[in-house]
């Protein structure tokens, strides 16, 4: 029970890290925080007590073996956040071009 | 230090050593993917790595004289269309869209296990390629100049 | 089976697209408005032939009973599939044949078709998918298209809101991969069919958590209204077809189509459920309108009506009986069809005239007949005068929210109707036939964006035909009982 409550905390530091913080790159890291802390808990979901790595190997009986799927699932999981958080960094490159600042107090040209 | 010319003598040495021992570990990924963990997404992830190794150690300019980024870009949109003809190839056999279509052969063979090396092969491709292609874009980005495309 | 094609050909294209066109754009062009007439053409034969049964397509051949592995992966298409996919080929077809000459000035053009077509790939993806991460993973496909797609003209502005729209849809779906696993801990299956088998059995409090997690998840992919604050900057600034595309069918397919799903064909018959999607559709309904009513942008209006009008979706699908949900279906179908109508004319003003400010556009009937003439039938529609379409989609959740016993959604969803007819009547003074400003237009249009705003107009007559009692019971009824009939869903899907 302790490992889902730190699970939890880890997400509530990157949700702080997204509200709080001013500038692009705090701001991209934090929601790679956050995804981090979801697929660890997609991975602690699978864990089953005695279990044994999912794989069959020669010479070794099968006994139980912790849930194969949502290893399957984190890994889609993970190449879905490498994309975004590639294009995020490429809008931040483009936005220093354009305003000259990281920091997202100043970049406000769009509002009402 | 002029950042497009590498580094040290000393990194660029070590690099020239190791990185070939970094190709053949994400190839041995990629080739067992279906024998032990791995696959083709983490042996792409750990080959671009082994490229972007070298851009760090030698500068932009040796990568844009060692390789040719619009090959890598054709080989990426390829691999993607071959996974897709795989795929196709699954409905005409019967079966469903990606289903396993050549014979199973023995366990814990290197040859077995139908389409799933050749899927691991071409997402191994794809997946290094457009990881460095996505790094050299980032990099040639150029953060002082302003107003371009 | 037809049913892995809809989102093979897509992908194909934009893989070929990415191939074959280095320097010869028309290919990219050609390519893709190929595939989208192909599309266009399955998912009105699915529609018109296909909708009265359920039909189920196991990928890679995995069939439930046939090996000892609970695990498969589905494509199911039902009635509201097969019209949800409708409306996506439908707008995708005008937006594309717009955008031949709007993007043709902006570098370089195939990587606008080419991502093009992956936005359609996952929004196809979303809505004939019956697993619930296979979902997930194109509703990020489409996402990644949209958030590419907004900024790709250039300028600062472009990249701002795409900065905006990409942090807060990554937040969402986050959260979304939350509910997902913790649904499968519970549950230890991933296909839609059979979490609504095993939910029932399970204690409540999981169903209001995870309820409660989708509904903000997908909430802000629908822009209700909470959730609301990217939906201004992202669809003002993007490029007009994009804007079309996004404010059309990608809220639509991406955030109503999965609540739909997942809260009425997944989740039991919760009433909780029900009356928030009662207060958040009448709070998006006045406040999106009140918004809309002191803008002089022209996108960013109707951004907000946007919000204002899927506001009108969700009051129907909380009412939660026969008539509500019928109502809120064909107001999915008109509103896209006029939103995208009214997004593209704004884009032919700014490629005319160079400018989206309602004060600079004058007197345009004379100059720019097609747009002025499209632009009135949409307002029309969109204010809910009949015989458009607006007007009986608006009265049927009207009547529905009397007959259920709730005349006080009905009155704001009567005073959103008179606000909206308040804004559209200002874009027309000001912007169609106000004091003449310009003598002429700066770049004519060409005949690909007139043809694809004369299209969506003839559109907007056309479908108010589905309505007369006896193509109703064709081509709305069987979407309706879809919608309501869980235990029919669970039944046609597992086979048992």
């Amino acid at each position: 029970m302790t490992v889902y409550i730190l699970c939890f905390a880890v997400l509530l530091i990157g949700i702080y890290g997204v509200l709080v913080k001013r500038d692009l790159i705090k701001i991209i890291l934090a929601l790679g925080i956050m995804g981090y802390a979801t697929n660890l808990m997609i991975i602690l979901f699978a864990y089953r007590k005695g279990g044994h790595y999912p794989i069959l190997e020669k010479g070794r009986e099968v006994t139980a073996m912790v849930d194969p799927l949502p290893q399957a699932l984190i890994l889609t999981s993970i190449v879905i956040e490498l994309g975004i958080t590639a294009m995020l960094v490429a809008l931040a490159i483009r936005l220093y071009q354009k305003y000259q600042t990281f920091d997202i107090t100043k970049i406000r040209r769009l509002s009402g | 230090m002029n950042h497009s010319n590498g580094m040290t003598l000393i990194v660029r040495t070590v690099t020239r050593l190791s990185v070939w021992l970094i190709f053949l570990y994400g190839i041995y990924i990629i080739l067992h993917g279906h024998l032990s963990p791995g696959g083709g997404f983490a042996g792409g992830v750990i080959i671009a790595l082994g490229f972007l190794n070298v851009m760090l150690a030698y500068g932009r300019g040796f990568i844009q004289r060692w390789l040719n980024i619009d090959f890598m870009k054709d080989i990426e949109a390829s691999m993607a269309a071959l996974f897709l003809a795989v795929g196709i190839l699954g409905i005409s056999f019967g079966g469903g869209f990606l289903a396993n279509f050549l014979s199973k052969g023995a366990l814990f063979r290197l040859l077995s296990g139908g389409t799933i090396p050749i899927l691991n092969i071409l997402i191994g491709l794809k997946v290094a390629m457009a990881l460095f292609v996505v790094v050299w874009t980032l990099a040639i980005m150029h953060l002082e100049e302003g107003g371009q495309e | 089976m037809i049913l892995p094609f809809f989102v093979i050909i897509p992908l194909l294209a934009a893989f070929l697209i990415a191939l074959i066109s280095g320097d010869r754009e028309d290919w990219a062009a050609i390519l893709s408005i190929l595939s989208v007439i192909i599309l266009l053409v399955l998912s009105v034969y699915g529609f018109f032939a296909l909708s009265e049964t359920t039909s189920i397509y196991e990928m890679g051949g995995w069939q439930v009973g046939h090996w000892k592995l609970p695990v498969t992966i589905l494509l199911v298409q039902d009635a509201l599939s097969a019209f949800v996919l409708m409306v996506v080929s439908i707008i995708a077809l005008a937006a594309l044949i717009f955008a031949v000459q709007y993007i043709r000035h902006k570098n370089p053009t195939w990587k606008f078709y080419a991502l093009f077509m992956l936005m359609v790939t996952g929004m196809n993806g979303v809505i004939i998918t019956g697993d619930i991460f296979n979902l997930y993973v194109f509703m990020e496909i489409a996402l990644f298209a949209a958030y590419a797609l907004v900024a790709f003209g250039g300028q600062a502005e472009e990249y701002e809101a795409a900065f905006k729209y990409a942090v807060m849809g990554s937040i969402s779906s986050t959260l979304i991969l939350v509910g997902i696993g913790v649904l499968y801990s519970a549950t230890s299956t991933l296909t839609i069919a059979r979490i609504a088998e095993l939910l029932p059995g399970l204690s409540p409090s999981l169903t209001y958590w995870v309820g409660g997690i989708f509904i903000a998840g997908f909430g802000l992919k629908a822009a209700t209204m909470p959730f609301h604050a990217w939906l201004p900057d992202a669809h003002s600034s993007a490029p007009a077809p994009i804007s079309a595309m996004l404010s059309g069918v990608l809220i639509k397919a991406l955030g109503i189509y999965v609540l739909i799903r997942l809260f009425f064909n997944m989740f039991a018959d919760y009433p909780v459920f029900k009356t928030i999607f009662l207060i958040l559709g009448s709070i998006s309904i006045l406040i999106g309108s009140f918004l809309a009513l002191g803008q002089w942008d022209f996108k960013r209006l109707l951004a907000y009506s946007s919000i204002s009008q899927v506001g009108y979706i969700l009051l129907g699908l909380g009412l939660g009986t026969y008539w509500g949900v019928l109502g809120a279906a064909f107001h999915l179908f008109n509103h896209a069809l006029f939103k995208a109508l009214l997004f593209l004319n704004a884009g032919s003003v700014e490629v005319a005239l160079g400018t989206r400010n309602l004060k600079e556009m004058g007197k345009l009937n004379r100059i720019m007949p097609v747009t002025s003439a499209t632009s009135m039938v949409a307002s029309l529609s969109i204010s809910g005068i009949p015989p458009f379409n607006g007007f009986f989609s608006k009265l049927i959740i009207i009547i529905a929210a009397v007959q259920a016993g709730l005349p006080f959604y009905a009155l704001v969803a009567v005073v959103g109707s008179l606000l909206t007819l308040a804004y559209f009547m200002k874009v027309q003074r000001y912007g169609f036939y106000g004091e003449k400003i310009h003598d002429q237009v700066d770049t004519p249009i060409g005949y690909g964006m007139k043809t694809a705003m004369l299209l969506l107009a003839v559109l907007c007559i056309v479908t108010s035909l589905m309505v007369i009692p006896g193509v109703l019971e064709k081509t709305l009824d069987p979407i309706a009982n879809v919608i309501l009939n869980r235990a029919e869903y669970i039944h046609s899907v597992l086979g048992r």
